[in-house]
């Protein structure tokens, strides 16, 4: 069963004789119960298409299913289906206001969803003590930290027990162990409650970790897509460098007839580095071969690639730094939202 | 009926918010006192004749039913055309984006914090029309309420284009000055301040466009008890027709699939 189904959505933003293909024809499958990453760098059609999956703008072509509901015809039963948690940092805030108490915050969102006043005393009291907010409920808004305001903002989202929630950059700002302990309730969104969890992230650590699958967006269109350990396999493979003593030239021949390796290179420094499918495999078969030809080793290195080379071989920059590519991108309307 | 419903929950939050706030709610309630405290006195000394009060004896009676009724309209103009400030704040915020992600209408999002600015501008009002007969000023009962119903209208009109240009330009550094070059005029040519009978033709003239001058005349009319003439029907058709255009204006930048 699939949760989001997009088909060919695109949006173009007209502005002063100039026409911006902000996303040109995406299409998305997203199965049920997924944690699916969303990575693109700034300028790349990631939260123009985030907020037309939400209902916050029309597609200007393509059509959508999200959380059963027609994006197109019944956009009102899509914001019944959906969580939505706007990313915080940037044009717009993360969706709380400063001056109300935890406990309204949680109140009035669950009286946007027509849930009863028993009901959502009994949701809210739960989705606080779920996200480490016990106990804060009589608390302003502008007194939480950094961390336990974005918490906040994600149980916002929840109250309505959404089967699929969308989240706008969920750690963008947070340090490192606010982010890691947010990167736990989000999973256990999934495994208690079953929640779909689609999600955009600058960081590729959080989609190696958290992620099932990943999407990659540039220039409006999906460049990439699969597990991220599929992903990384299919940019480089893992890079093996070792040195032998003596007989490197004996080494490199034999290794190089090994189905297993891609390609070896001999390196400035004199190591081998061989390129092979599945490093972690390799290694024991390439270390016998080396050892029934009589040569010893000196030393041997395994490393994977990382989803950061696999963006840069994708997209043809990095995803951290994307300053002076992005600057040469047309920048979204503002009413695009914060254009990343 | 959900409409009503969703513009409730949204109403109840503004209010809430607004309580919250002890600056704004002194502020609301010593606005009017200080409106008529200060300007009051000035209006005592005019002639009857340029009160508009053709037989009347002027002095402080025929001032404050000059007065009041321009009061009114001043306190809406200004309260109501200022609520937008608050719209980019919680725009910037987040919020506004957050709700309309829910399956609350998205209409509610504005006539919810509407219906916090009319009952706001109703308190002001009857605050500044109990100080008024404090001070001297003598109406009918009938004249007071039509008075309150006018500027209901006003408030709804205004506070709905306030709250659809504010999230339109969505930054305070534009809507202030915007609200300036519009507001200050509105106020100098509808009559609030001086009676409009003292300037020149050609400024009377100009008066005409502003749809304030109307309700104006018809409140003043009403004060010194004539309700069946065409400055009363003139009145209520500007006022509600302000109300209703402004709302359909209002409610399409709120209710349009991208913000």
């Amino acid at each position: 069963m699939s949760i989001i189904e997009a088909r060919g959505l695109a949006r173009t933003f007209k502005s002063r004789k100039r026409t911006v293909e902000a996303v040109r024809g995406v299409d998305l499958t997203v199965a049920d119960g997924e944690i699916v990453g969303f990575l693109g760098p700034n300028g790349a059609g990631k939260t123009t298409t985030l907020r037309m999956l939400t209902t916050l703008l029309a597609p200007t072509a393509g059509t959508a299913t999200v959380a059963g509901a027609d994006l197109l015809r019944d956009s009102v039963g899509v914001r019944r289906r959906i969580g939505y948690v706007p990313q915080a940092i940037g044009q717009t805030m993360g969706g709380t206001d400063p001056a109300c108490l935890v406990e309204e915050e949680l109140l009035d969102q669950a009286a946007l969803y027509r849930i009863g006043r028993t009901e959502a005393v009994r949701r809210a009291r739960r989705l606080t003590a779920q996200l480490d907010l016990a106990g804060l409920d009589r608390r302003l808004v502008k007194t939480l930290s950094g961390g336990q305001r974005r918490r906040l903002e994600i149980a916002l989202g929840l109250v309505h027990e959404p089967p699929l929630v969308f989240l706008d950059e969920p750690t963008t700002g947070l340090d490192p162990q606010s982010r890691s302990n947010l990167w736990d309730h989000i999973r256990r969104l999934r495994s208690d409650l079953g929640t779909t969890v689609f999600l955009t992230t600058h960081y590729l650590e959080e989609a190696d970790a958290l992620c099932d699958r990943v999407f990659i967006i540039d220039h409006g269109v999906i460049v990439a897509e699969g597990t991220p350990d599929e992903l990384k396999r299919r940019v480089s493979g893992d890079v093996v460098t070792l040195r032998v003593n003596g007989a490197r030239e004996t080494a490199r021949e034999l290794l190089s007839r090994q189905p297993i390796v891609r390609d070896v290179t001999v390196s400035d420094d004199g190591a081998l580095r061989l390129n092979v499918f599945n490093g972690a495999e390799a290694l024991p078969a390439l270390l016998r071969v080396l050892g029934d030809a009589g040569v010893t080793m000196h030393s041997i290195n395994l490393s994977r690639p990382t989803l950061d080379d696999v963006f840069l071989t994708m997209t043809g920059r990095s995803l951290r730094d994307d300053s002076p590519s992005a600057a040469e991108r047309p920048q979204e309307p503002q009413h695009a939202g914060t254009g990343s | 009926m959900p409409f009503i419903h969703d513009t409730l929950i949204v109403f109840r939050r503004q209010l809430r918010l607004s309580l919250r706030n002890p600056a704004w709610v002194i502020i609301a309630l010593v606005q009017p006192i200080l409106y008529l405290a200060l300007f009051g006195p000035l209006l005592t000394k005019l002639p009857a004749t340029a009160l508009g009060e053709s037989g009347g004896t002027g002095g402080t009676a025929a001032a404050y039913k000059f007065f009041v009724p321009g009061l009114l309209i001043q306190l809406g103009l200004f309260g109501s055309t200022f609520v937008g400030f608050a719209i980019i704040s919680d725009w910037r915020a987040g919020v506004i984006e957050r709700f309309r992600v829910t399956p609350v209408s998205r209409l509610a999002i504005m006539s919810g914090r509407v219906l916090r600015d009319v009952l706001t501008l109703v308190v002001q009002a009857v605050i500044l029309v109990l100080v008024g007969v404090a001070f001297g000023l003598r109406a009918p009962v009938s004249a007071i309420l039509l008075s309150l119903g006018f500027i209901v209208l006003v408030a709804i009109g205004l506070a709905s284009v306030s709250y659809a240009t504010a999230l339109l330009v969505k930054s305070e550094d534009a809507f202030a000055p915007m609200l300036n070059s519009v507001v200050l005029p509105l106020v100098l040519l509808s009559g609030i301040m001086l009676p409009m009978t003292l300037g020149p033709g050609w400024l009377q003239g100009i008066a005409r466009i502003s749809p304030f001058r109307y309700i104006i005349d018809a409140m003043r009319s009403a004060f010194a008890g004539h309700y069946a003439n065409t400055i009363m029907l003139e009145g209520v058709a500007v006022a509600a027709g302000l109300a209703v255009v402004c709302l359909w204006l209002g409610s399409r930048v709120f209710v349009r699939e991208n913000a």
